[in-house]
């Protein structure tokens, strides 16, 4: 363990470009952020029924989430107790247990260790010290966390206010429970912290995704184009903040008397031929997803209208996955909206996802020597931190995250 | 193309299939708009094993309007991945046809090597692409391509070029 003074790398308005570069501080957040803070590991709906499991990771550990024959969802370490392999590889699916393929050490769907070959040949052996190795999970809303620190506060307080955020956020099923849909998955060169504060970066948005904004009609550009629509960023405290784009999106049960933009009345004509009006009219507002990105620290966001979810490789090394999100049950075509809409703006072909990538390689690019003064400024909108109003451009949001980084990396 | 013709041929597949191809390694991208029949389908699937794509996220299921707004984009100088864009150079080979030919309507499979430079790093992209190509007006077009790329389902990088 090295003994930085993080207090003088990480300023109240600006953060030195070492966070983006130096490995023995990246070796820091795997030990003291992702293995000690709560990771979102899933979506409830992604393992719905018994015995449905993914594979993914919290900090560099590989995991299985699954939900067993009692219906509890579990986060396992993905490692077998004899050597050491990996018991699963497929990256989702339904499984009544895990066989490790080395010697077949065979684990229940608890991870309780069920049964060895030739077990004669251990002595003292107690199969109950040898079951696959827990970790701590709660859930709110369908996101599932886990954490390897038994004694981390409770999910609940952790998200505190921005629990309201993730209700807002779930409204986009439109009446129906919120599932995933598939994900883009992609890497880029550099540091993750990167693409945490593009969640919470409004400044860039007219920039960086000027062609996406061209390619879309003239009310959808309007809606986008939210520099001076009354948006605003709020710290909502332990390194999470919620950045308000599109402030008629944030609750999506309210205005339903609003008319419906054009671009969705081919869906609502369909949608009526099945339901009522009001449920058209909710449906309808839901399609779109909401006005506002939701950063939870350290590694998902709730934006707009997909879950972020971003994993350390390396100091100058991620992986971004923006997993879609749909109405569970709901109408096919309201769904394909949303599939096209994802298509559209994420992924390594969509028209905004491209463009940010350019961006943050080339800030990993120009961070890469050590000329001083070396600093990031996180300074615009400094005067209205605590505050609930203001600008959208604020970097509030950024603050808040390095703060908890800060706090976490000196506890 | 010269010459109108009322069914495809193997030869004739494999022949607009690689002007296709070269349409797109030199960013003759107007040209490769007018290749498509009015209701054709580009489809780069995450699914490798999907045959239909309208209830899937994929990276592309464009039809001729997004194909459009996809061509502006690599073109118009507003995108800044695009105005630093990879070269490209793609291989085409091991054609078959799935199904009988000659006909007005075919289909055809092939393997795509296709290698991107992009600031001193290369990447290779290897797919199997299925073309269903059709006789409009004496011309051949395309109704559909999909790109099955064979790691679909791993992280990619950002494309700032055509599949």
């Amino acid at each position: 363990m090295t003994n930085r003074d993080y207090n003088a790398l990480v300023l109240p308005d600006r953060v030195h470009s070492s966070l983006y570069r130096d490995p023995a501080i990246f070796e820091e957040e795997i030990e003291r952020i992702f293995n000690r803070t709560w990771v979102w590991v899933a979506h409830e709906s992604q393992i719905a029924k018994a015995g449905d499991f993914l594979t993914t990771y919290v900090g560099r550990q590989p995991v299985i989430v699954n939900r067993d024959r009692s219906g509890e969802i579990r986060v396992m370490v993905n490692r077998c107790r004899h050597r050491g392999a990996t018991v699963c590889e497929a990256r989702h699916g339904n499984a009544a247990g895990f066989v490790c393929p080395y010697h077949a050490w065979t684990y229940g769907q608890d991870g309780s260790l069920r049964g060895v070959p030739l077990p004669k040949g251990y002595k003292d052996f107690n199969k109950a010290d040898y079951g696959l190795v827990q970790l701590r999970v709660e859930s709110y809303a369908g996101m599932v966390f886990a954490t390897f620190n038994p004694d981390i506060e409770a999910l609940d307080s952790h998200l505190g206010r921005a629990k309201p955020w993730i209700d807002l956020f779930m409204k986009q099923g439109g009446g129906f429970p919120v599932k995933t849909m598939g994900e883009h998955r992609f890497t880029f060169p550099g540091n993750w912290k990167i693409q945490l504060e593009n969640t919470t970066d409004a400044y860039h948005f007219p920039i960086v995704h000027k062609s996406f904004l061209t390619s879309l009609d003239d009310a959808t550009e309007d809606l986008f184009s939210f520099m001076d629509a009354g948006g605003y960023v709020e710290d909502l405290g332990n390194g999470h903040s919620v950045m308000v784009m599109i402030p008629e999106l944030v609750d999506l049960e309210d205005n339903l008397d609003a008319d419906i933009p054009d671009r969705f009345a081919a869906i609502a004509d369909d949608l009526r031929k099945t339901y009522p009006e009001d449920q058209v009219r909710r449906i309808v507002r839901a399609t779109g997803g909401s006005g506002f990105n939701l950063n939870l620290f350290p590694n998902i966001a709730c934006s707009m209208a997909f879950f972020r979810v971003l994993r350390p490789l390396a100091v100058d090394q991620t992986e971004i996955r923006h997993i879609a999100i749909g109405m569970d049950g709901g109408p096919d075509i309201a769904n394909r909206a949303r599939l096209r809409l994802h298509e559209h703006f994420q992924g390594p072909m969509g028209f905004g996802t491209t463009d940010d990538v350019e961006a943050w390689e080339r800030v990993q690019r120009g961070s890469a020597g050590s000329a001083e003064p070396a600093w990031i400024m996180i300074n615009r909108g400094e005067d209205k931190t605590a505050a609930n109003t203001g600008d959208v451009t604020a970097e509030t949001g950024m603050r808040a995250a390095y703060q908890m980084w800060k706090r976490m990396m000196s506890a | 193309m010269t010459g109108t013709i009322t069914t495809i041929t193997f030869d004739d597949a494999v022949r607009f299939v690689s002007m296709e191809a070269d349409c797109l390694d030199h960013r003759d991208y107007a040209l490769w708009l007018g290749l498509w029949t009015d209701d054709g389908m580009y489809a780069v699937p995450i699914d490798a094993d999907a045959e239909t794509f309208v209830d899937r996220l994929n990276y592309a299921y464009d039809d001729a309007a997004m194909r459009r707004m996809r061509v502006s984009r690599l073109t118009s100088g507003e995108s800044m991945s695009a105005r630093d864009a990879s070269n490209t150079l793609r291989s085409l080979s091991r054609f078959r046809m799935l199904g009988d030919e000659p006909a007005a309507d075919v289909a055809v499979r092939c393997a795509q090597h296709l290698v991107e430079y992009r600031r001193g790093t290369f990447r290779t992209y290897a797919a199997n692409v299925t073309y269903r190509l059709q006789v409009v007006g004496g011309s051949i077009r395309m109704a559909e391509k999909v790109v099955r790329l064979i790691n679909s389902t791993d992280a990619l990088s950002g494309m700032s070029f055509l599949l």
